[in-house]
Order: structure tokens, then C-alpha cells, then sequence
């Protein structure tokens, strides 16, 4: 058995309310209670998920995107932690963290757009309070620090008015707890008592390396020495991480400063379509983690508390086709960008340099598509 | 009109723009209390507190990132690096975010900072601490450069660079930050000169002599040396290095038909490098002689003792003038 599969190391207490059965687990600090219907959403929410994450591959493979980084195997993570947050609360993903932009209401094709190479990520980050993916690793955690201490600036902590108090929660994964701006960013934080939850999805592995090449002791004790508390949760129990994650939420809004989250999870996929991870983990180990299937997990819980049926599985299901649908759809009909835009936003105000560029290359645009129809006309004659 | 330092006016620049706006924050190494190691931003905390002037950890890349936080919930705050050779820590957040969030987000996103750094050499100080890496930011699109020389401008663009929707580097010429020049603060918002725009300090007809930050004085030096025998240099401070302002300095050699450009910076790839290659693009025809360039040579800093030879004098000036003039 590797160490993944194992679990985390002998002794650390991790926060479990499903076990890997599906049957509920007490827990002296946390509980979470959740009325028939919002159960019956968060298992869309993972659904859907998952379906994207199909989907999306599928895509890859035909063609239609460049690439994919899969979340499959993470969505309780992401789901969980995602149902916590507010309206106002701010996120900063890394770019796999699919599951947030669905929760906050992102149209998944904006997300696809990027993969595709439309553009960098089609969403509007102000109006759904999630920043563009950050694929320079542990590059989006400083920012989110100080978006935080703005926050703060704005008297929009501790207020105790439910609308106004915000947090702010920083993605990252176990490759990116070895970076020195994630050490930065944690001391910051600790520092100006900044309203932000670290949230690390450890789904052991960066590419081929495993977790224990990242860190000898484990993720969630590396904050302790900026003095920010950790705490250790099963990833793949989606009751345990909205419960760990909305008490940490809480803890950032009311003022009490910084919380390091793991949730402790893995990456059933490859690390992004262009990767093989058979040449570099075990296939039982991979078996092992299937068994803790998040999804399957949860749905075994709802079906032993009768809060599920067919009917409803019956309609989740069509309602997830019609999600791949529509998202082939809207990838297929994906039109490139007009050239010229590449010229657009580099600056607030226009820089000459970009400006005479941009005329240059129209001019010479225009002068090759005239040689083309040119050449055409020529050998239509 | 008032008479002050650089670093007065540098700090008279930050006064003004904090008190005009609420959102413009200071962050840094010991700018708070002790008012920076160049005492740039003396009694700024005193008057604004601490939650405006705001003593950071020792690191880098945490103050330019967490400024850029700072910047995407609405505030503006200006960086201080505390010596040039420490910029380097940040240089991913600068190049990798800052630099590309308006691009990435196809202008959803703003990030206003202002990163302020001491540059160039010829303080005798320790390594690190004297060097010249304009160019470094120059080359990344979605940065602007701006390196005044006087404090008048110093005056100016630190407020032209705070109101700025862009992100700005801030050079600022370490060794010029006691000197002292005419500041006239009651200038009208259209009457500044605008913040990319060089300026034509000596009007001249037998050659340009563009210059930049810490060696604009050098080449003011030069052309009063150069005067005595007869020879007219016109002299051109640049001001902004991204962007350059091509037009002032080829309008310029349309009428001297020569140019040197001076700076501290090791000379290749370099800014007297693209300006080179702009001018000669532009007016080839006009130019009589190659373009020549003064500056630091391709070594690491050298070591305090060495460095009044690494650095350009009126000597190498006028040196490059005289080529340019027997060509």
C-alpha cells in the first residue's frame, strides 16, 4: 500500500462526518445539517461537476480543447468548501478548482473558452467574486492576502452584519505549499490577521511528485509556525469540508484571522490531459481512493437518510446530458477571436509602442489577404 | 516655485496624491517610522497611520502581491523596494500578474500599483544596491517605466504614476536624491507635462544626447564642456522608458544628424539599444553617423571602489560625441 492510499499519517486527527461508506460520523466540533433539498442540490452540485469534467476531456481528445486539467476525484473538496461562501466572499482559484466557478455561478463555457484558447478565462471576476485561474503555482496567494487586508481597509470584518462581513479564500494544491510565496503568503496573513482561509486541496500529487516529496511533515502543520491554525479534513466528505471550511469562513469574517485548510483528497485523473500517470503511480492505488469515491459517498449517505430516490437520480442524470449538450454545443460553435484583439488591454491607456503595432499588423493583414484573393482569382482563371 | 531635493519632492508627490485620495497606500521595509533608508517617505505615517503607511514584513514578493490584492479591491498603493537588487524576489509577481491581469481578464481586471525603487549607482555602497534594471521591466508588456531626473518631474510623476489605470515602475536616481532643483507645485492638472512625454532640456545642432534618471546631469555636464569648444549638443531627457518617446528624440536628430544616448545600465538590450533601432528606423536618411551608446559594461556591479570607472563620465560623453562627430 503507498502512503496515499494509506491516508494521512498515524495520529492526525482528520475531520470525517461520512465515512467512506456513506454512513454519518459524530464529531465533537463540527456537524453539519442540511435540509432535504439543499442535500438534494449539493449532489447536483457534484454531479455536474463531474459531468464537466467528462465532458471536457472528451473535448480534449477530439480536438476541440487544447487541454484539460481534470477536478475529477476533488469534487467534495471543491463543492463543499464552495456552498460555504457568501454572496461577498472573494476566491482565488488555482486552475482546476472547476467546482467554485460552478457554484458561483459561472457559465462552464467561459471556463472552456480558456482551455480551448479562446482566452485566458471568459468570466467576469468581479461579478462572481472569482479571480482568474493562476497556473504559475501559489501565484494567486499573495493577492488574495491583500485583497483581504482591503477588505479590511473596508470595514467589511467583524461587523457581525451577515451581509457585509466577507472572506476571502485562496486555492492551492500540495505542490504549491513548497513554493516560498505560499510561506509568504501565510505569514502575511497571520501578520495583518487578514480575513482569508487556505484552502489545500492535497490531492497528493504535483504531476509525478508525490506529497511526501513536497513536505516532511503534514500540509496542514505548515501553517502552524506563522501561526496560523490547521486543520485537517477529508476532502473527499463533503459534509465535513462545507462544515470545516464554513467554521473557517466564519472565523475569517468575524475577525479572527487566517485558517489552513487541507482537505485531504486525490486526483483520480491525470494531471492534465497531456499527462500519463501511469508511469508514475500505481494502479492500486488509484483502486484504493476509487473506494472513497466522494460522489458515491454521499449518495449512499442521502439514500440511507431516504432524502434520495430514483425519480430523482432519473432527473439529475437527464438534467446532466443536457448539461454535456449544451457545453459541446457551446464549444463547437466557439468562434476564435478577431486577431486584431490580441492588441486590446494590454494597457489601461493607449502605450504608442502597442499602438503602432497594432497598425502595422492590420496593414500587413490586409496586404496578404489582398495577395490571397489575388492568387485565388488567378487560378480560378 | 519651491527649492527642495528629489526625495523631498518625491515625498511632497506621495503627500499630495494620499491626501487627494483615500485609496493610495504606501507599502514597504521600514518606510513607516524610520521614513525609508533614503527617508523618502519621512513623517508619511505620522500624518497618514499606519493602516496608510504600512511597515511590511521583509519580503518582496509578498509586498508587490499582496498590493496587488489590495489594488483588485480598489486601493492604490504605491511599493517601495528598498534597493534595486532586491526587486528580484517580486519579479514574478511583477512579470507573471501585475504585468498581465488587464490582459488575462480582457480589461475587467485593474491593478494600479506603483513599485518605487532607488536605481543606478555611485552611492560607494555595498553590492546590490546600485543597479540599473529599467530594461528588465521595459521588455514586459502591460508595464509602464517612468525615471525622472529632477525633482520637479520627481514632483509630478509620482503622482502622474499613481493616477495611472496601469501598473508603473518607479526609478528613482539614488545618487541625485540630495540634489535640489525649482518644484513648481501650483501648476494646473493640464499645464504637467504628461508623464511618457521626454523633454528637451539644451537645444544644440551638431548632436542629441538623450539621457535618462541619474545621467541626464552628465549629459547637461558634458554639453556646457562641450560648449567651450564651439561644440552645440542638444540634450534630450527621456523621462519614460516604457513607453519611449521616439518622436521628441527623432525630431531631434532630424535637425543634429547624430545621436548618443547615456545611461548606467549595462548597454545590451538595453534602452540605448531600441532606441538605436527606433531612430534608425525612422530617420535613417537623417542620421551622419551610427548611433552611439554610453553606459555600464556587461559585468555584475563592481565593488564600491571600482565603480566611478563602470559608470559613464562626461569623459566617455564627450568621447562618443567626438566619434559621432568624425564619422
Amino acid at each position: 500500500m503507498t502512503d496515499a492510499a494509506a491516508g494521512p499519517a498515524r495520529g492526525e486527527e482528520m475531520v470525517q462526518l461520512l465515512d467512506a461508506t456513506g454512513a454519518r460520523r459524530a464529531h465533537p466540533d463540527h456537524d453539519v445539517h442540511l435540509e432535504p433539498a439543499e442535500a438534494l442540490e449539493v449532489l447536483r452540485d457534484l454531479v455536474l461537476l463531474r459531468r464537466l469534467d467528462a465532458e471536457a476531456e472528451a473535448l480534449q481528445r477530439q480536438g476541440e480543447l487544447g487541454l484539460w486539467a481534470g477536478s475529477r476525484g476533488q469534487e467534495a473538496a471543491q463543492v463543499g468548501a464552495a456552498r460555504a461562501l457568501r454572496r461577498q466572499d472573494h476566491v482565488f482559484p488555482s486552475y482546476r478548482d472547476h467546482g467554485f466557478l460552478l457554484a458561483r455561478g459561472v457559465d462552464p463555457l467561459h471556463l472552456l473558452s480558456l482551455f480551448r484558447g479562446v482566452d485566458h478565462g471568459g468570466w467576469d471576476p468581479v461579478e462572481h467574486g472569482v479571480h482568474p485561474y493562476t497556473l504559475v503555482i501559489a501565484a494567486q496567494m499573495l493577492p488574495a492576502v491583500g485583497y483581504a487586508m482591503g477588505v479590511q481597509r473596508d470595514g467589511a470584518v467583524g461587523t457581525g452584519d451577515p451581509a457585509r462581513d466577507t472572506a476571502v479564500v485562496a486555492c492551492f494544491g500540495d505542490g504549491a505549499t513548497s513554493q516560498g510565496e505560499a510561506a509568504e503568503a501565510l505569514n502575511w496573513a497571520a501578520v495583518y490577521n487578514a480575513p482569508v482561509v487556505f484552502l489545500c486541496q492535497n490531492n497528493q500529487w504535483a504531476i509525478s511528485e508525490p506529497v511526501r516529496q513536497q513536505s516532511t511533515v503534514p500540509l496542514h502543520r505548515r501553517a502552524e509556525g506563522a501561526g496560523v491554525p490547521g486543520v485537517l479534513v477529508d476532502g473527499n466528505d463533503v459534509l465535513a469540508v462545507l462544515s470545516v471550511v464554513r467554521s473557517a469562513l466564519e472565523r475569517a469574517r468575524s475577525g479572527g484571522g487566517p485558517t489552513f485548510v487541507e482537505a485531504y483528497t486525490y486526483r483520480m485523473g491525470a494531471h492534465t490531459t497531456a499527462d500519463d500517470p501511469g508511469r508514475y503511480r500505481d494502479a492500486a492505488e488509484v483502486d484504493a481512493w476509487r473506494e472513497k469515491d466522494p460522489i458515491d459517498r454521499f449518495r449512499a449517505h442521502l439514500r440511507a437518510e431516504g432524502v434520495l430516490d430514483d425519480a430523482f437520480e432519473e432527473r439529475l442524470a437527464a438534467e446532466a446530458d443536457a448539461f454535456a449538450e449544451r457545453l459541446r454545443a457551446g464549444v463547437q460553435d466557439m468562434a476564435d477571436p478577431e486577431p486584431a484583439s490580441m492588441f486590446e488591454h494590454a494597457y489601461a491607456e493607449p502605450h504608442p509602442q502597442v499602438v503602432a503595432e497594432r497598425d502595422e499588423f492590420l496593414a500587413a493583414w490586409a496586404r496578404h489577404e489582398q495577395d490571397e484573393q489575388h492568387a485565388t482569382a488567378g487560378r480560378d482563371r | 516655485m519651491e527649492r527642495m531635493p528629489i526625495a523631498k519632492a518625491i515625498n511632497a508627490g506621495l503627500r499630495a496624491a494620499m491626501e487627494r485620495d483615500p485609496r493610495v497606500l504606501l507599502m514597504g521595509e521600514d518606510i513607516g517610522r524610520l521614513g525609508g533608508v533614503f527617508r523618502v517617505t519621512d513623517g508619511l505615517q505620522k500624518d497618514f497611520g499606519e493602516d496608510r503607511v504600512l511597515d511590511t514584513p521583509l519580503a518582496e514578493a509578498g509586498i508587490v502581491g499582496t498590493a496587488l490584492g489590495m489594488a483588485l479591491r480598489g486601493y492604490r498603493p504605491v511599493c517601495e523596494i528598498q534597493f534595486n537588487g532586491f526587486v528580484y524576489p517580486a519579479f514574478s509577481q511583477i512579470v507573471t500578474q501585475l504585468a498581465k491581469l488587464r490582459a488575462r481578464s480582457r480589461g475587467r481586471l485593474s491593478v494600479p500599483v506603483v513599485i518605487r525603487m532607488p536605481a543606478g549607482g555611485g552611492i560607494g555602497s555595498v553590492e546590490h544596491h546600485s543597479e540599473s534594471p529599467e530594461a528588465l521591466f521595459a521588455h514586459v508588456p502591460g508595464l509602464r517605466v517612468v525615471y525622472p531626473s529632477s525633482a520637479h518631474d520627481a514632483y509630478w510623476t509620482v503622482q502622474q504614476s499613481i493616477a495611472s489605470a496601469d501598473p508603473v515602475l518607479f526609478l528613482e536616481p539614488e545618487r541625485r536624491y540630495w540634489e535640489k532643483g525649482d518644484v513648481d507645485t501650483a501648476l494646473a492638472p493640464g499645464e504637467v507635462t504628461s508623464l511618457h512625454r521626454a523633454r528637451v532640456l539644451r537645444s544644440g545642432t551638431d548632436a542629441t544626447v538623450v539621457a535618462y534618471g541619474p545621467t541626464v546631469k552628465l549629459a547637461l555636464d558634458a554639453a556646457a564642456e562641450a560648449a567651450e569648444d564651439g561644440t552645440q549638443l542638444e540634450v534630450v531627457d527621456l523621462r519614460s522608458i516604457s513607453p519611449l518617446d521616439v518622436d521628441t528624440v527623432t525630431e531631434s536628430v532630424r535637425r543634429t544628424g547624430r545621436l548618443v544616448v547615456v545611461q548606467e545600465a549595462p548597454l545590451s538590450h538595453g534602452t540605448g539599444a531600441e532606441l538605436a533601432a527606433q531612430v534608425t528606423e525612422r530617420c535613417f536618411y537623417s542620421l551622419e553617423a551610427p548611433v552611439k551608446r554610453v553606459g555600464g559594461y556587461h559585468l555584475p556591479y563592481p565593488a564600491a571602489r571600482v565603480e566611478e570607472h563602470y559608470l559613464p563620465t562626461v569623459d566617455r560623453v564627450l568621447d562618443a560625441v567626438e566619434q559621432a562627430l568624425a564619422a
